[in-house]
């Protein structure tokens, strides 16, 4: 007998849906929560969707944020958020900030005497100071991208739910969606919470971790969808629970490599991208958790019609009632 | 049974040494690079030194030389998205008119009576004329300024959109005509960019329209998105200059107040003309394709009223001559003048087709930006802060591909090793697509990658995991394996066309790096699909075959 790691044992019976009510009312309390923190602390837009100048600064010199303000303060700027940057990475006399300017008011378009002036006051702290990086993005645009985004967002999650109808019966894509809307809002939730900027990119994390959660979801209805024609007699719930203990396996193992190439770049990745790269994280573990405990609770309640033939099984289509089409009371 | 056809396992072996074949230059990226730059300057200049020669060699030629396209996040270089104020356009274009309808209203002022232009909207010509009852005169002579729009949707409409209100005669352009000029208006902005950013030879500028009047400006390697501003604000020489002679020499010393022009389409043929210009771009107001009297393509373009005067004496005092039509010291065009031109819109006839026309209209118009160009975004990113994150995503890439690699095989065992192996090829296959395809790859791109890495065993996984549950009913190894494959096929397809979706999504809404991302995640889908399919299906199969196990263990 060869060495095998196994994360999860060959056969599990666990019991899913003993603590629905408990499951239930965690992500219910969660995604309520996370309404909360969004409308109290809402989210800390980065310049694609609010517009204005982001400025990274690298100095050999430790970032004084104190210093920095006081340089710009006389400059009439409007909001001007100061931020040092850490990273591993970095070398030791490598000190690395970001300064955020708000759009600035009246002005359409990107002003390159703002940022001069900007760029001239932070010199003024130390000389050899340099700005690696300098975006601008003017208010119209920012608005047209805010509006884009949530394009995306509704975009996919209508068009993996009628995929998901298509494919599977109606509650499965009720199901999904509700699995789906609960990953996306808790994540969000999360940025608001600790006020970890959220951007373009943080919308990619998003549809990526929709992408992930349903990748999940859709394994374990498959899964489900096979044993519905293969004990036909059993109760919904112990065949929901057959498929997710089958496909348990699977389900641990694929999060774990994700996981494992994701902390790779979290830690390894540089500070420009960690925002992103957390989103996803934290995603792939709530897209997880839904699949198991939010998607097919759903398909539970709405309950699935039993009575359907399979089309390859010749027996299933002789043994079926002769009310066609009615629904399974 | 376990079967492959021949074929199909030539086909599959093909397409990954194929994808090998393919990848290989990003191994090599700086050496491709040079390669590529040298073959490019050697081409455009016709020039061969040492060190281009060198650096063309560094690779062979019968190699392919596609690599991946390094976005501005990685390489550093300045982007700008430029809006371009259109309507400007219209007042030009009325304000131009102007003069010529006083003109033309004016020989007939015993009927219509005085004219006057009153106060009116920018872009609206208002004209209040003498005798309100004569107005059908005046609309008659104005409309003989209006030409038929030439569009494809807006036939028998006419540029001009003439109305009137007591004795006040109002023209603008039509919408039809606007729309015309909208079109024309960016693709003018679009070639003065591309020609302002060319010039600085600095390496493929990306410069593309973006909706409906926007430009996408990214140049890599440039140190700053002011500095880009300013070179795309410099205005393109045109000038309008007598020609003296022609010659076939180069280097030939030209006279006093003369300067010699090489031609942009003849090779070898250098104009020598005359130092000071009769009109300068700046002067002109319009070019546009047309067809001249025997129906043969041409270019007609139109001068202001200063570059009308100068234009009409000077063309009415050498009929016969030559003159040349110079942008940025190369002479586009040296037509004849046939007649007089005092109206200050002219014609350029003679051997070219309907696109060369078009493209002549171009780059005359290429003199100054036709309407001023508003940013709306820019970016710049340091060429060290591109370098750090590459060589970051270089390093997190090669660590989380050794730890998924080494948790499949202490999971699955050989069969893992073979999920490594086509891992591998995935990788490399996703290079090769993104190096054929011109792709960029973006700072989230390389985020892509790396999900890509976690996320394409999730296809083995299905089908070991599987193969795992069908041995525990003991059918036998090969049934399992088949089984295996078989039952997990719905699952797999279902799970990555969501994503797909997904993906696709992002492709078309996303921008910039959000779209560099999508790239990736999406040809990472389809390449671990492949081979998660068929490659590790293949090396299990041809395993299985040698080995021929009577027992096997996932």
């Amino acid at each position: 007998m060869a060495f095998r790691l196994k994360l999860i044992p060959d056969q599990t019976s666990f019991d899913f849906f003993r603590w629905q009510k408990l499951t239930f009312g965690i992500s219910a309390f969660f995604m309520v929560a996370s309404v909360v923190v969004l409308f109290l602390n809402g989210l800390n837009f980065g310049i694609d969707f609010r517009g204005g100048t982001t400025i990274r600064t690298e100095s050999a010199q430790p970032v004084d944020v104190a210093a920095y303000r006081d340089a710009l303060s006389g400059l009439d700027l409007g909001d001007v958020a100061i931020t040092e940057v850490f990273d591993p990475g970095f070398a030791a006399d490598q000190n690395v900030s970001q300064v955020r300017i708000s759009a600035q008011d009246g002005t359409e378009a990107v002003t390159p005497q703002t940022i001069a002036t900007v760029e001239e006051a932070l010199r003024g702290i130390d000389p050899e100071m340099t700005f690696p990086s300098v975006e601008s993005v003017g208010p119209k645009v920012s608005g047209e991208l805010v509006q884009t985004a949530i394009y995306a967002v509704l975009a996919s999650l209508v068009a993996i739910s009628i995929y998901i109808w298509l494919r599977f019966e109606w509650q499965f894509a009720v199901g999904a969606i509700v699995s789906l809307f609960h990953d996306v809002l808790i994540t969000m939730g999360i940025f608001a919470l600790f006020q970890i900027r959220f951007d373009l990119t943080t919308i990619a994390a998003l549809l990526t971790i929709v992408g992930y959660s349903i990748n999940d979801t859709v394994v374990v209805f498959d899964r489900l969808r096979e044993n519905l024609v293969k004990y036909k007699t059993r109760a919904l719930r112990e065949v929901m629970n057959l498929s997710v203990n089958e496909t348990l396996s699977r389900t641990t193992m694929t999060s774990v490599t994700t996981l494992l190439a994701l902390i790779a770049l979290l830690v390894l990745g540089g500070d420009v991208i960690r925002g992103f790269v957390f989103a996803i994280t934290f995603g792939i573990f709530i897209g997880t958790y839904s699949s198991v405990y939010v998607a097919k609770n759903f398909v539970l309640w709405l309950g699935v019609r039993r009575d359907k033939p399979d089309p390859k099984d010749p027996k299933a289509r002789k043994n079926l009632s002769p009310f066609e089409g009615a629904e399974e009371v | 049974m376990l079967q492959i056809d021949r074929w199909k396992r030539i086909l599959i072996f093909g397409i990954c040494l194929l994808g090998l074949f393919y990848a290989l230059p990003n191994a090599f990226y700086a050496r491709v690079e040079a390669h590529n730059d040298a073959v490019a300057r050697i081409e455009a200049t016709g020039v061969e030194t040492p060190e281009l020669v060198a650096a063309r060699d560094g690779w062979p030629s019968w190699m392919p030389s596609n690599l991946v396209n390094l976005g501005l996040d990685l390489r550093g270089g300045a982007h700008l998205l430029g809006e371009v104020q259109v309507t400007q356009v219209y007042k030009t274009r009325v304000d131009a008119l102007w003069p010529e309808l006083r003109t033309a209203l004016a020989a007939e002022r015993d009927t219509v009576g005085a004219i006057r232009r009153v106060e009116a909207p920018e872009g609206v010509l208002s004209v209040e004329i003498g005798n309100a009852d004569q107005m059908p005169r005046a609309i008659e002579i104005a409309r003989g300024f209006s030409d038929p729009v030439t569009t494809l949707t807006g036939a028998g409409q006419q540029s001009l959109a003439i109305a009137t209100q007591g004795s006040t005669l109002t023209i603008q352009l039509s919408d039809a005509e606007k729309a015309v000029t909208d079109d024309r208006t960016i693709q003018q902005s679009l070639e003065i960019v591309r020609r302002r950013v060319d010039e600085v030879g600095t390496r493929e500028p990306t410069i593309m329209r973006q909706g409906e009047d926007r430009i996408l400006i990214q140049v890599p390697g440039i140190g700053s998105a002011t500095e880009l501003k300013e070179l795309i604000g410099t205005t393109a020489q045109l000038t309008f200059n007598p020609v003296l002679g022609t010659t076939g020499d180069a280097e030939a010393q030209p006279g006093l107040g003369q300067f010699i022009a090489p031609s942009i389409d003849q090779e070898g043929v250098y104009y020598i003309l005359e130092d000071s210009p009769v009109v300068t771009g700046e002067d002109l107001v319009d070019a546009m394709p047309g067809s001249d009297e025997n129906g043969q393509p041409s270019v007609n373009f139109r001068f202001n009223p200063t570059g009308a005067r100068a234009f009409g004496s000077y063309t009415s005092q050498n009929i016969g001559q030559p003159f040349a039509i110079v942008l940025d010291d190369e002479v586009i065009s040296a037509p004849v003048i046939r007649s007089a031109i005092t109206t200050g819109s002219g014609q350029i006839s003679g051997s070219m087709n309907f696109d060369q026309a078009n493209q002549l209209s171009v780059l005359l118009r290429a003199g100054a930006l036709p309407a001023e160009m508003t940013f709306l975004e820019e970016r710049t990113v340091g060429p060290e802060l591109g370098q750090d994150s590459v060589d970051a995503g270089k390093v997190a890439a090669g660590v989380g591909f050794v730890a998924v690699v080494m948790l499949m095989i202490l999971s699955y065992g050989r069969f893992g090793v073979f999920a490594a192996v086509a891992l591998t090829f995935n990788m490399v296959l996703l290079f090769a697509v993104l190096s054929l395809i011109g792709a960029t790859l973006t700072l989230p791109g390389i985020a892509g990658i790396v999900l890509t890495i976690g996320m394409a065993v999730d296809a083995n996984v299905l089908v070991f995991e599987r193969i795992r549950e069908e041995l525990r009913t003991a059918r036998g190894p090969a049934r399992a394996i088949e089984l295996g494959y078989e039952k997990a096929m719905s699952a797999i397809v279902d799970a990555n066309i969501t994503t797909l979706i997904v993906a696709a999504i992002l492709f078309v809404l996303g921008s910039g790096p959000v779209k560099g991302f999508a790239v990736t995640l999406t040809i990472g889908i389809v390449t671990s699909v492949f081979t998660a399919l068929f490659v590790t299906r293949l090396i299990t199969i041809m395993w299985f075959e040698r080995a021929r196990p009577k027992q096997i263990e996932v």
